[in-house]
């Protein structure tokens, strides 16, 4: 009896991918919290965190156990449903964008050829864009549902950053769509690991734009001005306890590490390892070695939001609109005017 | 209008340049500064693993001295108690009993001797006060307590272990580790 024609074990494959791909983004996620903390002080003279575990390496794993061990408080007047869901979403969301990434060639196992990536769709820089809206939802409904004045001021700024820098990263994307020819993260991928050079050569502009933009959508500093403790308190997640707090935190870090990935994929060949010939060795070591690229570009991207972060103060919020509006789209239209004028004149 | 002093320096008020205005220069150049700092000495001292020493005149908790023949040099005469600011110290003078002349140096002693850390200031006016070289403030600090009541110490935590039939311990109260 055969109710549907599906290769069924395409799905276990990708269900397995899936976890796989999502514990590992938690883990590190996880200790990016800690790297965070670690390049911060290091940049500072500090030492940072090293009393739990060798290393302070067992610090996340501290902060987790407090953050569940602590009260779960809904304020009474806030929208109980969206409250709960906010936190949620933007989990979900940031989780979203790893679906499309191609984390390696592909893997040779039982007989089968196994994608390194959930779902190669032939949109997937405009499903990248769209998850990436959907990522304001989260704070939002959270700051919103607050009922707070603090948490929904921080919300308004959240949805209005988010909403002028995407402007400007969506014109970034299409001069980078002008020059690649597809929407594909693997095609992409896959020319940039054949032989040709990385986009980054191409779009330098492009790159920058979209850098300093996915900088604003993930809110981290010089833009954070949704949570600019000194104006909002805490921002959007200021009634927000245990481990719902713990989400939005982590959401944010996550968000990182999917921008990362992102930039990593789209302009810096993602797992294509430089001056290194992959048809040498194995095709199954070839996909290791191409995730741990990756990896390390991923790593590297975080390190440089860090130092970013560490250096450089928070903007105005005028300042923010001024760079978004005045700056980033005409700059951006600016890139794919020049992308155009050298396709045609290539052709 | 004279400057104060020579370290002021003129703000250039010269509208900004294009590369100026693009911040990113200047971005770089702040980044460079705090990647140098990666490579800087941390000025961290890990506290409880290392200790930085103190002042050779810091004064901290007090110590009740012994002669050589590890005597109680007290008399309990009251003029640290007398001295001081705060009125930390209390004291009981007893006299000394037949037999007990290896105990305590002279005919009068304090049979209770209390300084109440909450109150002491850590002045050192008992230390100069008295007469016997009996009070010292030593080189530690009272350490934290969950009850003020703890913070009353008797002659049993202020007296320095007998340097005769105890010098282990008086190496290690002096932080002599052995």
């Amino acid at each position: 009896m055969t109710l549907l024609a599906l290769d069924w074990a395409i799905i276990i494959e990708k269900l397995i991918l899936i976890v796989i791909i999502v514990l590992t983004t938690l883990l590190i996620t996880l200790y990016t919290t800690f790297g965070e903390r670690k390049v911060a002080a290091i940049l500072q003279d500090r030492p940072g965190p090293n009393r739990a575990g060798p290393f302070g390496l067992l610090q996340p794993l501290a902060d987790g156990l407090k953050l569940i061990m602590k009260e779960e408080i809904i304020p009474t007047s806030a929208s109980k449903w969206l409250f709960i869901l906010g936190p949620g979403l933007a989990m979900t969301a940031s989780l979203m964008t790893s679906a499309v990434i191609p984390w390696g060639t592909e893997i040779h196992l039982f007989g089968r050829t196994i994608e390194l990536q959930v779902a190669d769709i032939n949109i997937g820089l405009l499903y990248v864009f769209a998850v990436v809206s959907m990522g304001v939802y989260g704070i939002m409904i959270g700051g919103w549902a607050s009922n707070n004045k603090f948490s929904l001021m921080s919300a308004l700024r959240a949805a209005s950053q988010a909403i002028s820098y995407e402007i400007a990263m969506g014109l970034a994307l299409i001069a980078l769509l002008m020059s690649t020819g597809t929407l594909s993260l693997k095609t992409i991928v896959a020319d940039q690991a054949a032989g040709h050079w990385w986009n980054v050569v191409y779009q330098p502009l492009g790159f920058l734009i979209f850098f300093i933009c996915a900088m604003a959508e993930c809110n981290r500093t010089p833009f954070d001005l949704p949570e600019a403790e000194n104006e909002l308190n805490f921002g959007y997640h200021q009634e927000y306890s245990s481990m719902k707090l713990g989400f939005y935190l982590f959401a944010e870090y996550v968000n990182m590490i999917m921008s990362s990935a992102i930039m990593a994929s789209m302009y810096f060949g993602g797992y294509d390892l430089p001056f290194f010939d992959e048809t040498t060795v194995a095709p199954n070591i070839a996909a290791i070695i191409g995730v741990g690229t990756l990896l390390i570009k991923i790593v590297l991207f975080v390190f440089l939001f860090m130092w970013i972060r560490w250096t450089i103060p928070r903007f105005r919020y005028d300042q923010l609109m001024n760079l978004g509006w005045k700056k980033m789209i005409p700059l951006a239209l600016f890139n794919m005017l020049i992308t155009g004028a050298i396709i045609l004149s290539k052709s | 209008m004279q400057a104060l002093t020579n370290k002021s320096i003129a703000v250039n008020r010269s509208p900004m340049t294009f590369w100026e205005r693009l911040y990113l220069i200047n971005i770089i150049k702040g980044m460079m500064i705090t990647f140098s700092h990666m490579f800087k000495k941390q000025p961290t001292v890990r506290y409880p693993e290392q200790k930085r020493e103190f002042s050779p005149v810091f004064r901290g908790l007090h110590v009740l001295n012994r002669d050589e023949q590890g005597r109680e040099n007290c008399t309990a005469c009251g003029l640290c108690a007398v001295a001081c600011p705060a009125e930390a110290i209390t004291m009981e003078a007893a006299e000394r009993q037949e037999g007990e002349e290896h105990l305590y140096k002279e005919e009068k002693y304090a049979a209770k001797y209390e300084i109440n850390m909450l109150r002491c200031i850590f002045c050192g006016l008992c230390e100069e006060a008295c007469p016997k070289d009996a009070i010292y403030l030593s080189e530690t600090f009272a350490p934290a307590n969950y009850t003020r009541k703890g913070f009353i110490y008797d002659k049993n935590d202020l007296l320095i272990p007998n340097t005769l039939t105890n010098a282990t311990e008086l190496a290690k109260a002096k932080g002599v580790e052995a």
